[in-house]
């Protein structure tokens, strides 16, 4: 870890000029910039080697999974078989279901969040009494661990003694209790409950971080234009927060399609109430056939990398300085 | 008119704290009902009674469950806390060749489904004899935690004053004094609110933990929140469960409370900076 004592001096210089001092040292010499080099590697050095291991290892593995009819009493007996694995998840009625399911919940619950995100911050953006504790508050159900919201949900939509169906029945909304979490179509409806509930404090929050560095005198502007609040929001506020906004979307989406936690908990797994990942799995451990398991995995993973591409060019990610 | 507005005003504010908070409130009453009367749609129980909370303890592993949990977050904290320190310095203050490459890297894996790396983490784990056991939870929720450290730490460094580092480099100190000396103090709330941060999603982490470990006493707090079953196979505990909800919900909810400017800063430079 040797370094030059003495002050750097850019070697350019001829003779007739005096040598000139570079205008900041992290911009100096070649032997600097050698040694800052070698020491960037060596500092990513750790991290990039945790990173081939718990990240890059098993993925190219569940990608070779894909190409074999591995089972998981005995992997080391698999096989190659070609694209066998993947056309096995690609002809079953099943996948189809639940990469429509999948979707169907993305879509639905990021466009609700996304409502109610828009609504809670603005709301949270105005000048009131109390509002750092509702700002608080607000984050309560993004720290509750999924599983537990999901199961506290479960229980307010048990279908005999649910505080839902109690409350629905008394305001005379519903003559007899549902079945919230038994039935498909309703099941879809809780979980898509749940993950908002749960998920819109996220939005609310990158929403209000944008909405709070937004310019002032536009406002100003609009408001001697004689622009009603409505009208503002819609040609002042909604324009400038597109950025910020469709980062944030995509974000969810791309959170959604892998979703897992809140249909295991709160629908148990059939079929029609199953995303993508979680048939990944039952093939994987239920069934035991981690190779078309590592198929369908593999299927959704190309899907979610296609997503953040579209992210990366839609978030116009900066890179570099 | 004016009256009119602030009312609504009012109201909105009320549905929203109402919508927020409910079901939390909800678990908590149920939680203190026992018996028949805990079918009883009452908005506060009669006489609470703490009976869920300490069936959940013995019933269940359930202290066992908590300790599990906080070492398997806390483990994976620390690790991508020191990894990540590191490794941002290099990212962020040192221009070289496949930086930008390495970065894109970083908030690609931060992307992955956990599901894409499920069987290739549990042959590994297997090969590595920690199937069943806490080490599996700690190697596996690294690929969630550690790119998320590496990239908010990242955002972070990139502000600090550049000219702290001339100073530094001008004394002749090496990259390694610098990151340890000049740069670790300043970012000290920074390390704090990424540490949290990377604290509650190793916590909550569910699919990993369900998958490699089966005993009751390897599990983590939501596995066995998940799998928490009754007397007998037709009754769900439901005040038990909801004691337990509530135990490991509190301490995180305080947490937020206490941290809630340094959550959101370090929320939105992991997104939309990102």
């Amino acid at each position: 870890m040797a370094q030059p004592a003495t002050p750097i001096v850019s070697g350019k210089g001829g003779a007739s000029a005096p040598p000139e001092a570079p205008s900041s040292p992290l911009e100096g010499t070649s032997a600097l910039l050698r040694e800052r080099t070698r020491a960037a590697w060596m500092f990513l050095a750790p991290t990039l080697v945790v990173m081939l291991v718990v990240a890059g290892w098993p993925l190219a593995r569940t990608f070779w999974f894909s190409f074999t009819d591995a089972n998981l009493t005995d992997m080391a007996a698999s096989q190659f078989v070609g694209l066998d694995s993947i056309r096995q998840v690609l002809d079953d009625p099943d996948w189809w279901t639940t990469v429509w399911t999948t979707f169907r919940f993305a879509g639905v619950s990021v466009v609700l969040e996304t409502v109610l995100g828009m609504i809670i911050a603005l709301a949270l953006n105005a000048k009131f009494g109390g509002r750092g504790l509702l700002r608080a508050a607000v984050l309560v159900p993004w720290a509750i661990p999924t599983v537990v919201s999901a199961k506290m949900w479960a229980w307010m939509f048990n279908d005999i003694y649910g505080v839902v169906n109690a409350v629905l029945l008394s305001l005379g909304l519903i003559s007899e209790p549902m079945a919230w979490t038994a039935e498909p179509g309703l099941a879809f409806g809780a979980v898509v409950a749940v993950d908002v509930w749960k998920t819109t404090p996220f939005m609310t929050l990158l929403i209000l971080a944008a909405l709070q560095m937004l310019p002032g005198d536009v406002y100003e502007a609009a408001r001697i234009d004689g622009a009603g609040p409505i009208r503002a929001f819609f040609q002042v506020t909604l324009p400038m927060l597109k950025g910020p906004l469709m980062v944030a979307i995509i974000f969810r989406i791309l959170d959604a399609l892998r979703v897992f936690d809140v249909f295991f908990v709160l629908t148990g797994g059939g079929t029609e109430t199953m995303p993508m990942a979680g048939y990944a799995r039952q093939r994987m451990f239920e069934y035991q056939e981690i190779g078309v398991g590592s198929a369908a995995a593999s299927l959704l993973f190309a899907i979610i990398a296609l997503f953040t591409a579209v992210y990366m060019v839609v978030g116009r990610v900066k890179l570099g300085d | 008119m004016r009256w009119v507005k602030k009312a609504a005003f009012a109201l909105l504010l009320t549905v929203i704290s109402i919508y927020t908070l409910f079901p939390f409130y909800w678990a908590i009453v149920s939680s203190l009902k026992t018996g028949s009367e805990l079918f009883e749609v009452a908005p506060w129980p009669k006489e609470p009674a703490w009976g869920n909370y300490t069936a959940v303890f013995t019933a269940q592993p359930f202290g066992q469950n908590i300790f599990n949990s906080v070492l398997v977050a806390t483990a994976v904290v620390v690790l991508s806390l020191v990894l990540g320190l590191t490794a941002s310095f290099a990212l962020a203050r040192i221009q070289f060749r496949g930086r930008s490459t390495l970065l894109l890297t970083v908030l690609g894996v931060s992307m992955f489904p956990q599901i894409a790396v499920l069987s290739g983490m549990f042959e590994l784990v297997r090969w590595l004899g920690f199937y069943n056991k806490l080490p599996s939870l700690i190697l596996s929720n690294l690929i969630l935690t550690l790119p998320f450290t590496v990239w908010v730490l990242t955002t972070f460094m990139r502000e600090l004053p550049k000219d702290l580092e001339e100073a530094a480099i001008v004394d002749g100190a090496t990259p390694w004094t610098i990151v340890t000396k000049v740069f670790l103090p300043l970012l000290g709330p920074a390390m704090a609110t990424t540490g949290l941060l990377a604290f509650i999603s190793a916590w909550n982490e569910f699919l990993f933990a369900l998958t490699f470990s089966q005993s009751d006493s390897v599990r983590t707090v939501p596995v066995a929140i998940a799998l928490f079953s009754g007397g007998s196979a037709f009754e769900t505990p439901w005040g038990v469960i909801m004691a337990a909800s509530v135990i490991v919900t509190v301490p995180l909810v305080v947490l937020v409370l206490i941290f809630q400017r340094k959550i959101i800063s370090g929320l939105t430079a992991g997104a939309v900076k990102g």
